[in-house]
């Protein structure tokens, strides 16, 4: 079974529920993630897929705004700048904030507006998520301040598949369209080629992919896509 | 014997006008959709959550909810002059404690989650048809909620109870004249969470009108849902 | 989200190579698409698609005593709203200076061309005229609503009739309506707005676009008798146009009021046939 073949099976196990679903009836199982136990039933609390795993029942949401997760590695804009490092709009129900302790070499406090201002791109990573935000770090090599290319954002959902299986399809739009591809797990996505027909090229085929995003055998779809539209 | 015996526009005492749902229909927000009873037609768009502003407003347990209802100048026969006006907030407020009831905010504390409903053509039932928009659009957008909700006018003219008052109906003057009653109800609770009547009824009467609402919400629900899970695709 | 710097200054280096990110040319229009009716309790309303833009214009009527100095002619009012719902931009309170430039560009638009003829508006000299409203609402945001506005306008007063007015009462019979239209003129204004993104002059930008741009200029012209006259205009936002973009805008506003009227006058008369 290839990788679309999974993909497919594990499909079909899914039920698309509305909240307040009741989704399983039975002792047996156990609410996971936006589920709850109400009496004998297991209900859902969120418009998305459900999905059994042996007893546990969780939902995988179908949209909904990016909850940042340890790890993450996200592109935000810096929206002020504080004594101690700077705030990003990362486009979460939180903002982001990269303290001076977190860049790859010192920056000394008169520094921080030259080094990163307001309105500038970041790509960073997430730390820690706390109640009130997201801690951020740009410690790791390829990560910090972006001066050029552009940005694209897109619905988070579908950085899965932008993405693609051990980067197979993020893999193929930098081969076919020669471009410096970051995914921010955050929905936006910096793209950066030696030509605007480049970039151009890199924007169209991530708004197809997302267009198509429900289809399986996506990565063959879109290599025979890249064919018909390279020079267009 | 009730004066009222058959509807102006011919409908069943139980049955509502048709129907229409649109989902997606503001690619800006998070969620949206648009819920027509018949010519009074609904579209409400979700924002958030996201981070709320001034500070001093948040809540640091749960997210809030916010909910603007509004209508259009031109969705009445005499023009409503634009604007926020007493009834426009009234019925926000209530839309707002209906709708606080079913969503679930507590994983998003210092949050808001923003609601508009706005009103282009109106034939009485707006507030209704706008909660059901809004429950389109919450679930749209991911909110999380505990349960989804319905909501249908009832209307009493003279003695005769009837689902989804239109205009006409509202204004009826024979008799006992007309009760204008709207009910929200939690679709898995069966809760009543919004309730508001201008007019004359009984106790024993209104609650039979209770009990023609829930029927009714309960249909209205299963299109609620039918629509969702038809409109996977976003 | 706001536009971020690095995408507004791609945008502007798009332009430079004659490219936008849409694939369009600088001074195409989006898909033009329009509804008309779209509220039975209107005299006359639209809703307007520009691309992913999506506004409604409604016409409301009232009888009411005539100005002062213009005692035989209607009254004209146009007010525009950018609801929350189309843009989570909008914050909450009275209209900022957005909506009120919308509303007024729109007004200026009919109002100027002299597209209704307000002396057929005259129900009793110095004692009753008719009043024509026009409100706009946003439905969603995605750039150009001065110029949707002015479309759904012109659409909306096209489509409108004329309430019942009873004589005897003087007084309106509100959601009573004759076959009588507005007295309309068979010139159809037509507004474009030019922003000036880097050294290049666009049409039609989207929200982005119109982020990166840094002037505006907003024209209304109309045809009569096979020669085009301007009748409104306005620069917006903070940079300045030299002698030469302007007179090259002037250029480009003969020229592409054909082309703008010609997709109003096609999305106009597909809509009228969809309403049969």
């Amino acid at each position: 079974m290839n990788e679309e073949e999974r993909v497919e099976e594990k499909r079909e196990e899914r039920v698309l529920v509305v909240p307040g679903e009741s989704i399983v009836s039975g002792e047996d199982y156990l609410p996971g993630d936006w589920t709850k136990r109400e009496g004998k039933d297991i209900v859902s609390n969120r418009y998305g897929l459900a999905e059994k795993s042996g007893r546990l029942v969780k939902i995988i949401p179908l949209s909904g705004i990016y909850m940042p997760r340890a790890g993450n590695v996200v592109i935000g804009t810096v929206t002020d700048v504080t004594f101690n490092g700077w705030i990003m709009d990362i486009n979460a129900p939180y903002s982001g904030f990269l303290p001076l302790s977190e860049t790859p070499r010192f920056i000394n406090k008169e520094e921080i507006q030259s080094f990163i201002d307001i309105g500038e791109i970041v790509v960073a990573k997430v730390d820690a998520v706390k109640g009130k935000g997201v801690d951020l770090t740009i410690k790791i090599r390829g990560l910090g301040k972006k001066e050029d290319g552009m940005l694209v954002k897109v619905n988070h959902s579908k950085v899965p598949r932008i993405i693609g299986r051990e980067g197979s399809m993020i893999n193929l739009i930098k081969q076919e369209t020669g471009c410096d591809i970051i995914v921010g797990q955050n929905g936006l996505v910096w793209i950066k080629g030696n030509s605007v027909d480049e970039e151009l090229f890199a924007k169209k085929s991530i708004e197809e992919i997302t267009r198509r995003s429900f289809v399986a055998g996506l990565t063959e779809q879109m290599e025979k896509w890249f064919k018909e539209n390279k020079g267009k | 014997m009730s004066k009222y015996t058959k509807r102006f526009d011919g409908r069943k005492f139980d049955e509502t006008r048709k129907i229409k749902i649109e989902l997606d229909i503001i690619p800006n927000a998070d969620g949206s959709a648009l819920f027509a009873f018949g010519d009074t037609i609904a579209m409400a768009a979700v924002y958030g959550p996201k981070q709320l502003h001034p500070q001093h407003m948040q809540n640091p347990s749960k997210g809030i909810l916010r909910v603007k209802y509004d209508m259009m100048s031109f969705s009445v026969t005499e023009r409503k002059k634009p604007g926020p006006n007493r009834r426009g907030m009234e019925i926000s407020k209530v839309s707002e404690w209906a709708l606080a009831d079913i969503v679930d905010l507590d994983s998003f504390p210092n949050t808001v989650v923003d609601v508009h409903i706005m009103i282009p053509q109106a034939n009485a039932s707006t507030r209704v048809a706008g909660l059901n928009a809004a429950v389109l659009a919450l679930a749209r957008a991911g909110v999380p909620m505990k349960e989804m909700a319905a909501a249908v006018s009832i209307g009493k003219m003279d003695k005769t109870l009837v689902v989804d008052v239109i205009k006409e109906e509202e204004d009826y003057e024979e008799g006992e004249g007309a009760t204008d009653i709207a009910f929200c109800f939690g679709s898995r609770s069966k809760k009543v969470l919004l309730t508001q009547l201008d007019g004359k009824i009984s106790p024993a009467e209104l609650k039979e009108a209770m009990k023609l609402g829930e029927q009714a919400c309960s249909k209205i629900y299963e299109m609620l849902k039918d629509a969702l899970k038809k409109g996977v695709e976003k | 989200m706001e536009t971020s710097e690095i995408t507004k200054k791609r945008i502007a280096d798009f332009l430079k190579e004659g490219k936008r990110f849409d694939g369009r040319k600088l001074l195409e229009y989006r898909n033009l698409s329009i509804e008309l009716g779209v509220s039975n309790k209107a005299e006359g309303s639209a809703r307007v698609k520009l691309g992913k833009t999506d506004v409604m214009v409604g016409v409301k009527m009232d009888v009411m005593e005539p100005y002062r100095d213009s005692p035989n002619e209607g009254v004209l009012s146009a007010g525009a709203e950018l609801t929350q719902m189309a843009s989570e931009r909008v914050e909450s309170g009275p209209p900022g200076f957005d909506a009120i430039e919308v509303g007024r560009l729109m007004d200026r638009g009919v109002r100027e061309s002299h597209f209704i003829d307000f002396e057929k508006l005259c129900i009793k000299e110095g004692e009753k005229v008719w009043t024509v409203m026009i409100d706009f609402y946003s439905v969603n945001d995605d750039g150009s609503l001065i110029d949707a506005a002015s479309i759904g306008a012109v659409a909306a007063l096209m489509n409108a009739k004329m309430p019942k007015y009873d004589e005897k009462k003087e007084v309106v019979e509100f959601g009573e309506w004759t076959t009588k239209k507005l007295p309309l003129s068979k010139s159809v204004p037509v507004t474009m707005t030019f922003y000036k993104i880097g050294s290049k002059i666009v049409l039609d930008p989207t929200r982005e676009e119109e982020d990166a741009s840094t002037a505006k200029l907003t024209l209304t012209l109309v045809e009569e008798d096979g020669k085009k006259s301007i009748n409104a205009s306005q620069k917006g936002n903070e940079a300045g146009l030299t002698m030469k973009e302007m007179e090259e805008i002037f250029d480009i506003a003969e020229k592409e009021y054909d082309n703008l009227l010609a997709k109003f006058e096609k999305a106009y008369s597909e809509a009228e046939k969809a309403k049969d």
